[in-house]
């Protein structure tokens, strides 16, 4: 075996499928193969509430090459599912889009055209689809997302309100945002004649959908296989079972014959989840010298009557600034509305949008600089737990970004510099996300003088695929083109989803264990196997976080109401960083989103027929090329030996976390108006500056 | 309602330098053909509307969304999808700076934006002006910029794309 020198981990390593997807090689859910292949369509619901009271399928059924038309009425009951996994069990119609029937054809064409032949009758009801902050029916949640407490208070807020010097107490309003990744929702089922269900799933986590689709049906987790080599981006979206996956395999069980189906892009807005609306009112009270006495952070949000899905918006609040008195506060209202899920990180990022500009705002009353009123709040632990953090550098990453973008010379008045018709302005705010890890099995095997690492991790475009090779690399003192790291497929163990940020980590402690026992303890054997769970249960307790600073220039065109951004700069604190390359596209891969949420993104619900009207990708704006101008992202050195063997925090949604506050006191500093609703549309900067 | 039984034609045409005769429904789009009945997947469906991109190729050497043309109306026509790029396993060279310069994550968007960008090349070449054209088209990140537009990337990687674009242009 040849040692090498050279780390792997730290290495800018080209991704290592990256000639598959340049050459169109690599395979996504939808374009698997499959003998006697056919292909489903879906029903949407045209109502947003009521009941389906009849539904004729003759003229679809009468078309050649329809098999079947599926309904409530005739579909396979499913005892095991609830929520929006319960397909086709019941008459009640919850939301617009929803499906209420499918069709499968032996051709694509045949099933669109049977789809909309299907004649579906309702009983309407009356709909509620408004969030409101003085909504009637708002409640508070058990816990919000994925189980933290929904209220939490400490000292007293209001009297510490009532004493302060210098108080903030605005509203900031947030729309629905749509994940929209590339590739659409996607689902190919076979049932073997075992009685198995195999599925090319457009999935973030191969095992735990697996244990999901199970339970569905009615499976043990061994009769089921998800497999997912290649993922289009999810951004959350995949990160749970969608219903395309029950519906292609009751599709596939009813017709006797694999079925493949995928959501169009019109119908993810309805059927894929999205980051609720939000309604946050963030209060802070502080000395003349800025330190905080009061932070209060409550918000209102929205779930449907299919299942509870609650935002956990105002957690981050719990940890970021020092301050003895303190609040956070979720509340929900169930409308008649597709549920709310998981978007690019949940709680955070509508979170720190809202915290983050009422600091600016804060700063601005107290005519402090915004970095140091963030500095001097700056906690020596963490102010919710008590515990220490593993490490905490917002600091060095405020005053590395504050050198890189020139914050010294900036003047602090606002609307003080114009060049022409344009406005100028610069923003800065700050960036969390925390750093966790949950247990995973993986397998080593030696292949003549290579290695095979296998490990349900999935690559949705993160970079899993590479940075696992590096990390597989290291530990078995060998070059990254010896390893070939298998993931994407259920059958390869127990592994957590590509969520949380938490992948590298979690994956990356498996890869790294499992080849140093292949090595150091099984030298004579084939293979080698481990499972993290005792390593990650006795982990020790620190408050784990990865930081960030984002700095904004903006442009606004005072004729136009237009805003350009010249130049966004991201600063990170992120433990190692496993392959500067992919982790550099992985931050301004979020940034960009947070681009997009501060000046673009928006579901625009109409009251009338309760769905999002502009449900495609010509109405729903994502950042393009030309919205996109310098945008760059560095990181700090920063060694954190509480984290795990690699010593990295996450990296895929951090990026996303603070772009939006830093856009809008950019907006601000450019034009003394101060947006509270997002995102900033040039109709609104236009009516503003009239 | 008796349904009108579909229409089938007869489609000569020529795919990455391969000629095809598929007999193909009147209704079925060039992607489509190409997806689900040629087995050429590289062509991608991001949005089936002609608003993302990901399915661009190149019909007659020109960047078309394959989405939005018909496949009965391709006859006689030379298309080239990104499985048709590379030549003789040696990649294109953007394919190659897309490599280097990870111009891609999720990779969904990919062999769209490598379509679009080798048409859009050729109408850079060929002077074809765009919105921010001031006289004489020039490769400028602003022009790729203008005219990669129609390439949606979810992932972000636009700062990528841009370098890996202009690299291969010069």
């Amino acid at each position: 075996m040849t040692s090498v020198s050279q780390q792997a981990v730290g290495a800018a390593l080209d991704r290592v499928e990256g000639r598959e997807k340049v050459t169109g090689e690599a395979l996504y859910a939808y374009e698997h193969r499959s003998d006697d292949l056919v292909y489903a369509a879906i029903v949407p619901a045209t109502i947003p509430k009521g009941r389906v009271r009849r539904i004729d399928a003759s003229a679809a059924l009468a078309l050649p090459g329809v098999l079947a038309v599926l309904s409530h009425g005739n579909a396979e009951r499913l005892p095991d599912a609830d929520g929006e996994l319960a397909l086709l069990q019941s008459d009640r119609v919850a939301y617009r889009g929803q499906i209420v029937a499918a069709v499968v054809a032996d051709r694509i064409e045949i099933a669109r055209e049977a789809e909309r032949l299907v004649h579906v009758e309702y009983d309407k009801e009356p709909h509620d689809v408004e969030l409101r902050a003085d909504h009637p029916h708002l409640y508070k949640p058990d816990t919000v997302n994925p189980g933290f407490e929904t209220d939490t208070e400490e000292g007293e807020v209001d009297a510490a309100l009532l004493s302060a010097q210098t108080t903030v107490d605005v509203t900031y309003e947030t729309p629905s945002f749509h994940n929209n990744p590339m590739e659409p929702h996607a689902s190919l089922a076979t049932w073997g004649d075992d009685g198995g269900l195999t599925i090319y799933d457009a999935t973030q986590g191969a095992s735990p959908a697996r244990e999901t689709i199970a339970e569905v049906f009615g499976l043990k987790a061994e009769s089921v296989r998800v497999i997912a080599p290649h993922v289009g981006g999810g951004f959350g979206s995949k990160g749970t079972v969608r219903p395309q996956a029950i519906l292609a395999a009751l599709a596939a069980r009813a017709v006797g014959r694999p079925v493949k189906v995928a959501v169009t892009r019109q119908q993810m807005f309805h059927l894929t989840g999205y980051r609720t609306p939000t309604i946050q009112r963030v209060r802070l009270g502080a000395e003349p010298d800025g330190r905080l006495t009061a932070i209060c952070h409550d918000v209102v949000e929205q779930t449907s009557t299919v299942q509870e899905f609650a935002e956990q918006t105002a957690v981050v609040t719990r940890m970021l600034y020092a301050a003895p008195n303190r609040r956070t506060s979720h509340r929900l209202v169930a409308l008649d509305v597709p549920t709310p899920s998981w978007m690019r990180a949940p709680g955070e990022c509508p979170g720190m949008y809202a915290l983050e500009s009422a600091i600016d705002e804060l700063a601005i009353a107290l005519e402090l600089d915004p970095i140091e009123l963030r500095i001097r709040n700056e906690p020596d632990h963490d102010p919710e737990s008590g515990l220490p953090f593993s490490s905490r550098n917002l600091v060095t990453c405020l005053r590395e970004g504050a050198e890189r973008f020139g914050w010294a010379e900036r003047d602090p008045r606002p609307a003080t510099r114009r060049e022409g018709h344009w406005l100028i302005g610069t923003g800065v705010a700050a960036s969390t996300y925390p750093a966790r890890r949950q247990p995973s099995e993986a397998v080593a095997r030696r292949d003549g003088e290579d290695f095979v690492v296998s490990i349900a991790a999935a690559d949705i475009g993160t970079g899993a695929r590479t940075v696992l090779t590096q990390v597989a690399a290291d530990a078995l003192h060998v070059e990254p083109e010896r390893i070939r790291l298998e993931l994407g497929d259920s059958s390869l163990g127990q592994a957590p989803l590509a969520g949380g940020s938490m992948g590298t980590a979690s994956w990356g402690t498996a890869v790294h264990r499992v080849c140093h026992k292949l090595i150091e303890e099984r030298e004579e054997e084939e293979e080698a196997r481990v499972d993290t769970s005792d390593e990650i249960e006795a982990e020790e307790e620190y408050s784990r976080h990865a930081f960030g600073a984002q700095f904004v220039e903006v442009r606004v065109n005072s004729d136009t109401g237009e805003i350009r951004v010249p130049r966004l700069l991201g600063v990170f604190a992120a433990g190692t960083i496993v392959n500067p390359k992919t982790a550099r596209s992985q931050f301004i891969g979020g940034m960009t989103m947070g681009l997009g949420m501060a000046l673009l993104e928006e579901g625009i619900l109409d009251p009338h027929f309760g769905q999002v009207v502009n449900r495609d990708l010509a109405g729903y704006h994502v950042p393009v090329y030309a919205d996109v101008d310098e945008i760059d992202a560095t990181w700090i050195d920063e060694h954190d030996p509480h984290l795990n063997p690699i010593g990295s925090k996450g990296i895929g949604e951090i990026g996303i976390v603070g772009t939006a506050a830093a856009v809008t006191n950019a907006v601000h500093h450019a034009t003394g108006i101060r947006f509270r609703r997002l995102p900033l549309r040039l109709d609104r900067v236009l009516e503003a500056l009239a | 309602m008796t349904p009108e039984p579909p229409v089938l034609a007869e489609v000569r045409l020529t795919i990455n330098g391969i000629e095809h005769t598929p007999a193909v429904d009147t209704r079925t789009s060039l992607l489509d053909l190409l997806r689900e009945r040629l087995g050429l997947t590289g062509s991608k469906k991001g949005c089936d509307h002609g608003q993302c991109g990901a399915c661009t190729v190149l019909l007659d050497g020109r960047r078309v969304n394959a989405c939005l043309i018909l496949a009965v109306a391709c006859a006689g026509a030379e298309v080239v999808t990104v499985e048709g790029l590379a030549h003789n396993g040696e990649l294109h060279p953007l394919q190659r700076a897309f490599i280097e310069h990870d111009a891609f994550q999720c990779g969904y968007c990919t062999p769209g934006q490598l379509c679009s960008a080798v048409g859009m090349q050729s109408e850079l070449a060929s002077g074809w002006p765009s919105a921010v054209t001031d006289e004489e088209p020039e490769l400028t990140a602003a022009e790729v910029r203008e005219r990669m537009s129609g390439n949606i990337c979810r992932c972000g990687a636009y700062p990528n794309l841009v370098a890996a674009i202009l690299e291969t242009s010069r």
